[in-house]
């Protein structure tokens, strides 16, 4: 077979450096003012992302953006200290400036022998084009009308439709004193649809969408904006049927797919190293000892094809891994990046990463899924007398030092004596996240990822993740409803 | 480690490559153009446990400009304000507005609402310090934490210093600068028992460095705060009056902006949808923005559409008696820009105020909020769910920590059962705001 496309690296080279007058060989030097005195590891990280974004409200594509961002971010290690500094310009100058300022951090000490290259061989997570090509500007715009239509249509009650297309085109390249140089093509494409929907003087919202690492013509070809749609109308619909959420403590099942956001804040966030490093995790010195239920495995994945999540290689060029955290309800790992995983005489577990150039990496969550159990579904609402079916969910956040999580339901329902009854309104469940993984007391068969919505925010930084779970049941958690 | 920043010339520079933009969309055959640029430069340290953590250094370019061809509009934008990446933005954007639809309230802000006066409103307060001067702020800070007995480990102490230059023109011929500074030091530390850990923080953040809590005040105070919520119990479940600490009342304050934000209200997606001149709080309660207020944390004399800023009453005794609107969302509703693209500047309270002391004795049984979590918040319904930590308040007196529960209610109801505002006025953000004594939500716990 022939080999038409470049590899990633070649086509990293002649689009990162090549247009600031650099080539392969200028990686050296640049690399060698980042490594003063004193300096035991250093890094260049290089980024151009191109971004693209199509918004429809009131039946028309009145709104559509463009994006470029790029820039070289140059970061020192000393022990514990890091030195950073970063630059939009990919030039010699702004090599030398940044590596200077970086290494300032330490000033004395010996100079770092570096380690001969090594290429990067990672398998491939998903396939290195540009997403916003493919498709031209009228086949956007009718992707995102055909939402309008399909969401109007659904029910007369629909009032307002606004539905989005973005896509992203991001080459990095990553070259380190221990020897590392990788790049990653990484694709990035999302529809969403949100609805108003009116009755009976009430209003509420609903929405969908989804994506991942694939080409925006593939959203056409699997017919996404008919589905986001008709799952953003459905969702309103429920809404403005719903009643007032019950308060306080009582058994809940959670569906599968994306209430997996469950893991990523109970469990998820206070499993990253540097969170442990410190030891300002509730999970702190926890390996090896019982955190969850028996039953219990909670893997991070960076390696699934095509997933929002996934990465070839992380910002630090360790190719992306399946790391298991939880395994029968025994911790067995932290998520690492190279700072922390040498600090605690650990391996790099491909979790680090980096919203762009300009900020520093750290340990992140991939996608982050529990695995299948033996349950019917069924038969774990069956099991409840009295409860909440949760469904969909806004959003989440913890506090991993004390390990209290919260996550807001946006679709669920009452289980009266073993069956799902009436919709209630949206309410915030809140747990202690070793405390919640005991008290996980079913697991279905039915494990599903999300659709390719989640973005993680931590210290400001924003990444996409993906989240997945089977149906579970958690004993008892507190539900922040209104009746009580 | 510092880097040289002349904020006058940044300002120069990017005025003519905005007006360079602007010429280029004309040649294009834009009917109208706007173009935003900015340029900010700032250093930033980390300390933990006594040693440095980080030292960053950051400097940050933004261009973005929008053309409009009759009533079609096409935006591009960059994290490089340089001639060649500008030239190519407004290429991108022309090509866009070609396939984006009609829109008929599509275009810039009407000329006669262009600022046409810019004072001084003294908000950019360089700090020329060095990256050693600022870690021995941030060790100062830390130490003085760590030195309060029951500490045990910490999340460090920063300290980030910044000013910045932001530009704005369009083709009415509007083309105006505002520089500003933002300086900030913050600490978090941990303590833990045989329960578990806790952690809290706390911080201070300014236009004027001269301005800045000190270092010790700060830390001391991080880890009185830390240690106070050693101990928590769940609290019962029920319907309760809750008081809100003062920086999450200004979130509160938050919420009812966002549902009076034209986007929201002509796309139907607010619970304050056709409001004008309902009550909404006790007629005791009035709420206004000081976007001119000189020293002010958010204040501009122009907003994001160059349309000049003025003082707006939002709630006049209790009702409802502004939207805050930009141009676009204003012709959207059929009304005139509040001179509000880009938000609210400098939210300002006139109340009856009470001390703390005397709000908790008014409560006499209830749960003082003071950490709120996650997202639960539905504007299009006003419907409010959201984890919470605090205090359990009994015969009026602050009793012991709480935390692992919720607290609900709707906002319209929430607004409406405003009992009492407290003196303790944070003045940190751009709401300035007391705590906030709500009757009758439901908190749900153990």
């Amino acid at each position: 077979m022939t080999q038409l496309t470049q590899s990633p690296l070649d086509e990293a080279i002649a689009t990162l450096l090549a247009p600031g007058g650099l080539d392969a060989e200028a990686l050296e030097p640049g690399l060698s003012h980042a490594l003063g005195p004193g300096i035991d590891y250093a890094d260049l990280y290089f980024q151009r992302s191109w971004h693209e974004s199509w918004v429809l409200e009131d039946g028309e594509v009145k709104d559509a953006s463009y994006n470029i961002d790029g820039g070289v971010g140059v970061r020192a290690l000393s022990g514990e200290k890091t030195g950073f500094a970063y630059s939009n310009q990919i030039t010699a100058e702004a090599l030398a400036e940044t590596g200077k300022t970086a290494s300032g951090i330490a000033r004395s000490g010996s100079c770092l022998d570096r380690k001969p290259v090594t290429v990067s061989s990672a398998p491939l997570r998903y396939t290195g084009i540009d997403p916003l090509s493919g498709l031209t500007a009228e086949d956007k715009i009718a992707m995102l009308k055909l939402a309008d239509r399909v969401a109007r249509a659904a029910d007369p009650s629909v009032s307002q439709v606004s539905a989005s297309l973005t896509g992203e085109h991001e080459v990095v390249m990553v070259r380190a004193s221990d020897g590392t140089l990788a790049a990653d093509i990484r694709p990035l494409v999302r529809l969403n649809v949100s609805v108003i929907a009116a009755k009976n003087g009430r209003r509420e919202r609903g929405s969908a969408g989804g994506g991942g690492r694939y080409a925006m013509s593939r959203l056409r070809d699997e017919n996404a904006a008919e589905r986001y749609a008709k799952e953003a109308v459905r969702q309103a619909l429920v809404n403005l049927e719903a009643v007032d959420a019950p308060a306080g403590q009582m058994p809940v099942v959670l569906g599968s797919g994306w209430p997996g956001i469950l893991l990523h804040e109970a469990v998820g966030h206070g499993l990253e190293g540097d969170f442990n490093r410190k030891g300002s995790s509730a999970f702190a010195g926890r390996m090896g000892q019982r955190v969850a239920a028996p039953g219990v495995t909670v893997v991070d994945d960076a390696t699934l094809d095509d997933r929002r999540g996934s990465m070839t290689v992380d910002d630090e060029g360790t190719p992306g891994a399946y790391t298991p955290l939880i395994e029968d309800g025994i911790l067995v790992g932290y998520m690492q990046d190279k700072l922390n995983a040498r600090l605690m005489g650990m391996a790099p577990t491909g979790n680090a990463r980096r919203e762009s150039y300009a900020h520093l990496p750290m340990p992140r969550m991939t996608n982050t899924y529990m695995l299948a159990g033996q349950d019917d579904p069924e038969d774990i609402i069956k099991s409840v007398k009295r409860g909440i079916y949760a469904v969909s969910f806004g959003g989440g956040q913890v506090d991993i030092t004390s390990g209290k999580f919260v996550f807001s339901a946006s679709e669920a329902y009452l289980i009266e004596d073993g069956r799902i009854t009436t919709p209630v309104k949206g309410a915030t469940l809140i747990g202690n996240g070793p405390e919640a993984m005991g008290r996980v007391s079913m697991i279905g068969h039915d494990m599903a990822l999300d659709t390719g919505i989640g973005v993680c925010g931590k210290e400001g930084q924003g990444v996409p993740v993906g989240v997945g779970q089977p149906t579970l049941k958690l004993d008892e958690i507190t539900v922040g409803g209104t009746q009580s | 480690m510092t880097q040289a920043f002349d904020a006058a010339a940044q300002q120069a520079l990017l005025e003519s490559r905005v007006a360079a933009a602007l010429e280029q969309a004309r040649k294009l055959g834009a009917d109208a153009c706007e173009v935003g640029a900015s340029v900010d430069q700032g250093t930033g340290v980390n300390v933990r446990l006594g040693e440095v953590e980080t030292v960053e250094l950051s400097r940050d370019q933004g261009f973005a400009v929008t053309v409009y061809v009759g009533k079609r509009k096409g935006s591009a934008s960059s994290s490089d304000a340089g001639e060649d990446s500008i030239r190519a933005a407004v290429e991108k954007a022309m090509a866009i507005a070609r396939y984006t639809g009609e829109d008929p309230a599509s275009g810039l802000a009407d000329a006669e609402l262009m600022a046409t006066e810019f004072p001084d409103l003294k908000v950019h307060h360089p700090w020329h310090l060095s990256t050693d001067e600022a870690i021995e702020l941030a060790l100062a800070c830390e130490a003085a934490g760590r030195a309060v007995p029951g500490i045990t480990n910490s999340d460090g102490a920063g300290l980030s210093s910044g000013e910045g230059v932001r530009v704005y023109g369009n083709s009415h011929g509007f083309l105006a600068g505002l520089k500003g500074s933002r300086h900030s030091l913050s600490c978090m530390l941990i303590a833990g028992d045989e329960q578990g850990m806790q952690r809290d923080y706390d911080y201070s953040s300014v236009r004027d460095p001269a301005l800045l809590a000190s270092p010790e005040s700060i830390g001391k105070s991080a880890a009185e705060r830390t240690l106070r919520r050693l101990g928590a119990r769940r609290p019962a479940t029920g319907r309760l009056p809750v008081m809100f600490a003062p920086e999450l009342a200004a979130g509160l304050v938050g919420h009812f902006l966002n549902a009076i934000a034209g986007g929201a209200l002509y796309r139907e997606a607010s619970f304050l949808c056709d409001s004008l001149g309902k009550p909404l709080f006790p007629d005791w309660f009035t709420l206004m923005e000081r976007p001119r207020e000189v020293g002010a944390m958010a204040s501009a004399p122009f907003d994001n559409d160059g349309v000049y800023t003025r003082d707006n009453v939002y709630i006049d005794s209790g009702r409802i008696a502004s939207y805050m609107l930009s141009a676009y969302s204003a012709r959207r509703l059929g009304m005139t820009s509040t001179g509000n693209a880009g938000g609210a500047r400098n939210v300002r309270i006139e109340a009856p105020l009470e001390s703390q002391q005397h709000l908790l004795a008014r409560m006499d049984r209830g749960v003082l909020v003071t950490e709120l979590m996650g997202q639960g918040v539905n504007g299009v319904t006003g419907d409010y769910s959201r984890g919470a930590a605090g205090f359990w308040v009994e015969n009026g007196e602050i009793q012991y920590p709480v935390e692992e529960f919720t607290i609900a209610g709707n906002l319209n109801d929430m607004f409406a059962n405003l009992a009492g505002l407290g003196d303790d006025v944070d003045t940190r953000g751009s709401v300035h705001t007391g705590s906030w004594l709500i009757d009758g939500m439901t908190v749900a716990g153990g």
